[in-house]
């Protein structure tokens, strides 16, 4: 007869499966993401307050602590509240124009006519192109001689060749014109986000407003726009961060001026710390911006919460 | 509140005949039950009614006007959905309000109204949540509430009790049709539950693949159905149907009993004799569903019989044993080889 063998119980493989862990995996997979944040974030930010308490300069690089004297001088500097005056409009100028945009694209992309897909990829490309490329054709745009804007304003009998206007040097202008090429770039993500938000919609709820004798107006502002708040909220959020750190579309098409009119925070850091090598007053600059982030995003997180449904 | 007519109601999508030629009349007052298979048109011809669809052709008169092309708000009708279509960023209250803020009503009177109608479906308490934190029943209540504040030329009510579950449906079907019946506003009921359309219409209208089978009462239609598909689409289990003489004979479950008890039940009334194999039975409780097959007819024709298991005991009735089975012939139906009625007997 043969004897069945007792199932001799194997030494266990201490770490054979520890990547089932629960805790372990997590912890893996999360590291990537923390260390990123840690040393491409919170390093840099760290410097930032340490310069910006600092007398740090490229010429002059000894520690010496001033406290917020730098900040006092900054604040002091009329060109600087210029500058915070502009970040404001450019964000919130660029954001609101951006929505608008995206608010309607999204209602043309949402019924189906003949070439639809087309439209919707075409629609993602102001995102999708590189933005030092975009602000290149749109500075020959916006051009004191070859704008094409103003070729066809005359030729459209708008305005005459003398008195065309002169988009990039004019204060007003320029500030407009950035804020439209910020627009531009922004509202391809507005119209994913709301069209994201509008499908969402029950069709349901849309029919019962119709039935309740809602028409397009009250369906859109009492039912949809409530409803799909959150979600732009967040896409607010996103933007409002991304455009009020921003500096590219300013460096590549005025440089912050005329006479500095288009500066923003970024901008007029990038100059002050890098660019003239005071790196104490660029540091104390920037970070300006985080208190005005820091209530912006906690205000929509709240709201968003609260509004959740 | 007013009478619904259609006049051969077409809606196609693309080539697809969705509703095909459905003429109905609903007077005043009346609770129609549109019954019919998923994917019937019933719902489509609602959404025609209500104005969220325009029909392709034909003709749709609520109280007297011609509607066809008004928008659904200059309707004057009221449609309750499926999954109810609150409001969620609404309370209750703005809820039931939106259809009274949308006609421009003053303010003091909309809230006279939505208390009246939050009064008569008992959700007054409810007034200053919001959709998220009520039940499935008090969801209804507040779409059936939303639905009648404005006093609607006609109700339209798409499958309202699916998303309930077994126990509530029933008691909102009574709820549904006792307060139709204190309001008296010309209700369409739309629903693939045959136990809805009988316990709750006042007339029904079997509809099948964008067409009319049949309009009338709960017992017009399960008594005498005009053709093979109501037949066998009103019933559980279905009525029986087996091919005869190049026509087919139907009766019902209930009706296809042991030959002594139709005997005795019928006394000297006529009654037709089967000889029954019995291939499986269920019990029930309160029935017993027997399966079989009838000597002399084709085997793939499943026969079904529902006895009362008080009268039938399980050891009579084994799988595998013929048994003398017989229906009276008052209630046998004919039909003929085009599966319409052929005869009333």
């Amino acid at each position: 007869m043969v004897a069945i063998a007792d199932s001799v119980p194997k030494p266990a493989a201490r770490f054979r499966f520890i990547l089932e862990r629960r805790g372990v995996l997590g912890s893996i997979m999360v590291a990537p993401a923390v260390l990123y944040v840690l040393l491409l974030v919170g390093v840099p930010f760290l410097m930032a307050v340490y310069y910006s308490l600092s007398a740090y300069t490229i010429y002059d690089p000894s520690w010496s602590f001033v406290g917020l004297a730098n900040f006092e001088d900054v604040v002091e500097d009329p060109a600087f509240r210029q500058t915070l005056y502009n970040t404001f409009i450019f964000t919130f100028g660029s954001q609101i124009l951006g929505l608008v945009l995206g608010k309607f694209g999204a209602l043309v992309l949402l019924r189906p006519f003949p070439g639809r897909k087309f439209v919707r990829a075409l629609v993602i490309l102001p995102w999708a192109v590189p933005i030092a490329l975009a602000t290149v054709a749109w500075q020959w745009m916006f051009d004191s001689l070859y704008s094409v804007i103003n070729w066809t304003l005359i030729a459209l009998g708008v305005v005459t060749r003398s008195d065309a206007p002169n988009w990039l040097g004019t204060p007003y202008l320029a500030m407009l014109s950035v804020i439209v090429v910020n627009a531009w770039r922004f509202f391809p993500f507005a119209i994913v986000i709301f069209l994201a938000g509008i499908t969402a919609v029950p069709q349901d709820v849309l029919d019962a407003a119709t039935v309740d004798g809602a028409g397009f107006w009250r369906r859109n502002y009492l039912i949809i726009m409530p409803m799909i708040l959150p979600i732009v909220a967040v896409g607010l959020v996103f933007g409002i961060v991304f455009t009020f750190t921003d500096l590219s579309i300013v460096f590549l098409m005025t440089m912050g001026g005329p006479v500095g009119a288009t500066s923003v925070l970024g901008f007029a850091g990038f100059q002050t710390g890098i660019v003239s090598g005071d790196v104490s007053h660029g540091a104390a600059i920037s970070l300006f911006m985080l208190p005005v982030l820091l209530i912006v995003v906690v205000a929509m997180l709240r709201f968003i919460r609260r509004r959740e449904i | 509140m007013a009478a619904v007519v259609t006049r051969d109601i077409v809606k196609t999508f693309g080539e697809v005949p969705a509703v095909n030629g459905i003429s109905l009349n609903v007077p005043n007052g009346e609770f129609m039950v549109l019954l019919g298979p998923s994917g019937c048109g019933k719902t489509t011809f609602l959404r025609i009614i209500c104005g969220l669809e325009r029909q392709t052709s034909g003709d749709l008169l609520i109280g007297g006007d011609l509607v066809n092309d008004m928008p659904p708000r200059a309707r004057g009708v009221a449609m309750m959905f499926q999954s109810y279509g609150l409001y969620p960023h609404f309370t209750v209250r703005n809820n039931i309000a939106f259809p009274l803020k949308t006609q421009g009503i003053p303010g003091a009177e909309i809230s006279k109204k939505v208390e009246w109608a939050s009064q008569l479906l008992g959700i007054g308490h409810l007034l200053d949540r919001r959709p998220r934190q009520l039940s499935g029943g008090e969801r209804q209540r507040v779409a059936l509430a939303r639905a009648l504040v404005r006093q609607p030329t006609a109700l339209l009510l798409d499958e309202p009790l699916s998303n309930l579950d077994a126990k509530l449906r029933t008691s909102a079907r009574q709820e549904i049709k006792q307060f139709q019946q204190r309001v008296g506003v010309t209700t369409i009921y739309v629903t693939h539950d045959q136990v809805e359309a009988m316990g709750m219409g006042d007339r029904i209208a079997v509809i099948d693949r964008g067409q009319v089978r049949q309009v009338g009462t709960p017992s017009e239609i399960y008594n005498d159905p005009a053709d093979r598909f109501v037949a066998t689409f009103v019933g559980a289990p279905p009525m029986n149907i087996v091919a005869r003489n190049g026509g087919y004979l139907g009766f019902r479950p209930e009706n296809f009993l042991p030959k002594d008890m139709v005997k005795d039940m019928v006394k000297d009334a006529a009654f037709t004799e089967f000889q029954f194999r019995v291939d499986r039975s269920e019990y029930l409780g309160s029935e017993r569903i027997v399966y079989g097959v009838l000597e002399g007819f084709d085997t793939n024709e499943v026969v079904t019989a529902k006895l009362p298991p008080v009268h039938v005991a399980e050891a009579w009735i084994r799988p595998g044993e013929w048994h003398p089975f017989a229906v009276r012939d008052a209630a046998l139906r004919h039909f003929g080889n085009d599966g319409k009625r052929t005869s009333r007997h």
